[in-house]
């Protein structure tokens, strides 16, 4: 591994669990490393890991984080070299149930280590606002908020917006972590006939910078399945287009954001069967 | 799902506004203490020093609105005028009610 990096640390999160969180960090992941990016992502989830799963490492898992924390392993050992993609690294979590073995200093030193050898280092979250989550965000340069449109997302993402925004050490530092909004799991038609919050109700209540929109597809569910992240495993689609174009906003590039629309004949919207 | 919902309007609006309502109050609490839990148990203490009651006949009901919440206590209180008296205990009631102005964070409070 190539030493004398700078990687910036991004923290995937969004307070409620089952919004996509774990989902979006192998994507984005999986399309920073395409886009030829050096990229670790790390799964916080302690005790219910699942990124190893999503990226179809399950098998391969030796060390884990705890592991490296409580000195049984060095880092190298614990990372696990993605087989298709020469730039994507992951440090799974640990399967057992001890959850203070997570500690700050261990983390701390973690994170150290890998931002001299990663161009970036994607924290996947757990859900909750408790200790792995908050350990997740400590060390974050920016934040990605995963928010579906509904009621409970957006408003457990506002929490961990105020968290962010105070217990953070670039928050402690008088510093300012960038945020960036994620949602997914949007349905334009639902969205069309007032039946699901709109991008712009979500926008104007949580105000941080639109980043993406994942449209609901099965073809996020297809990947997760074959243990493939959509970026990856099926390239062209409309979820891994959004999530390659929320890659590029991530490392700076201005892309115009393309707002799912409503695909669906007058057929379906007259008699409609729901076309997602 | 098909041409009848033409006719209904669909309940993103009353999702926003709530959500609008709820994150106005829970972004200015958040940094402070829970200012009506303060108050309900400072309440409490302050009676408790004067008069016994039962904290299971206590009523507390609070309503967070737009601009206005409001912290209501209802605390039965046993009257003990002739402790030798057969139909003795009588009962009576105090109820506060606290309101708030979220928006100011000022508080005006009534007895009722």
């Amino acid at each position: 591994m190539s030493e004398g990096k700078s990687g910036r640390v991004v923290v995937v999160t969004s307070g409620k669990g089952g919004v996509g969180k774990t989902t979006s960090t192998a994507s984005l992941g999986a399309a920073l490393a395409h886009l030829g990016e050096k990229v670790v992502v790390i799964d916080f989830d302690v005790g219910l890991r699942n990124l190893d799963l999503v990226l179809g490492a399950e098998r391969r898992v030796v060390f884990d984080l705890i592991n490296v924390i409580n000195g049984v392993a060095k880092l190298p050992q614990a990372l696990i070299k993605d087989k298709r993609l020469e730039h994507l690294f992951l440090l799974p979590a640990s399967q057992t149930r001890d959850k203070d073995a997570l500690t700050e200093e261990g983390v701390a030193k973690v994170i150290a280590e890998l931002r001299t050898k990663f161009d970036w280092i994607v924290c996947d979250s757990p859900a909750g606002i408790e200790r792995g989550a908050t350990l997740a965000m400590r060390h974050a340069d920016s934040a990605i908020i995963v928010t579906n449109p509904e009621v409970s997302s957006v408003r457990d993402s506002d929490r961990i917006i105020g968290l962010l925004d105070s217990k953070t050490e670039k928050a402690e530092r008088g510093e300012c972590v960038d945020k960036h909004l994620l949602i997914t799991r949007y349905h334009p038609w639902r969205a069309a006939r007032g039946e699901m919050l709109s991008i712009d109700d979500v926008l104007e209540i949580l105000s941080i910078p639109l980043i993406g929109i994942i449209p609901e597809s099965e073809e996020v569910l297809r990947a997760s399945n074959v243990g493939s992240p959509v970026t990856l495993n099926a390239p062209l689609s409309a979820p891994a287009k959004a999530y390659f174009d929320a890659t590029k906003r991530l490392k700076g590039e201005q892309i115009p954001m393309h707002i799912p629309s409503e695909s669906r004949g007058l057929f379906n919207k007259l008699f409609g069967r729901k076309a997602a | 799902m098909n041409l009848l919902s033409l006719f209904r309007r669909g309940s993103a609006p009353v999702a926003r506004e709530r959500l609008q309502i709820l994150l106005a109050h829970e972004r200015e609490t958040r940094s402070q203490p829970d200012l009506l839990g303060v108050l309900r148990e400072e309440i409490l203490a302050v009676i408790a020093r004067h008069v016994a009651f039962d904290p299971d006949k206590v009523q507390i009901t609070m309503d967070r609105g737009s601009t206005v919440s409001t912290l209501a206590v209802d605390i039965e209180i046993p009257n003990r005028r002739r402790a030798s008296g057969a139909a003795s205990q009588q009962l009576s009631q105090l109820a506060f009610t606290a309101k708030t102005a979220t928006a100011r964070s000022q508080w005006t409070n009534g007895l009722v």
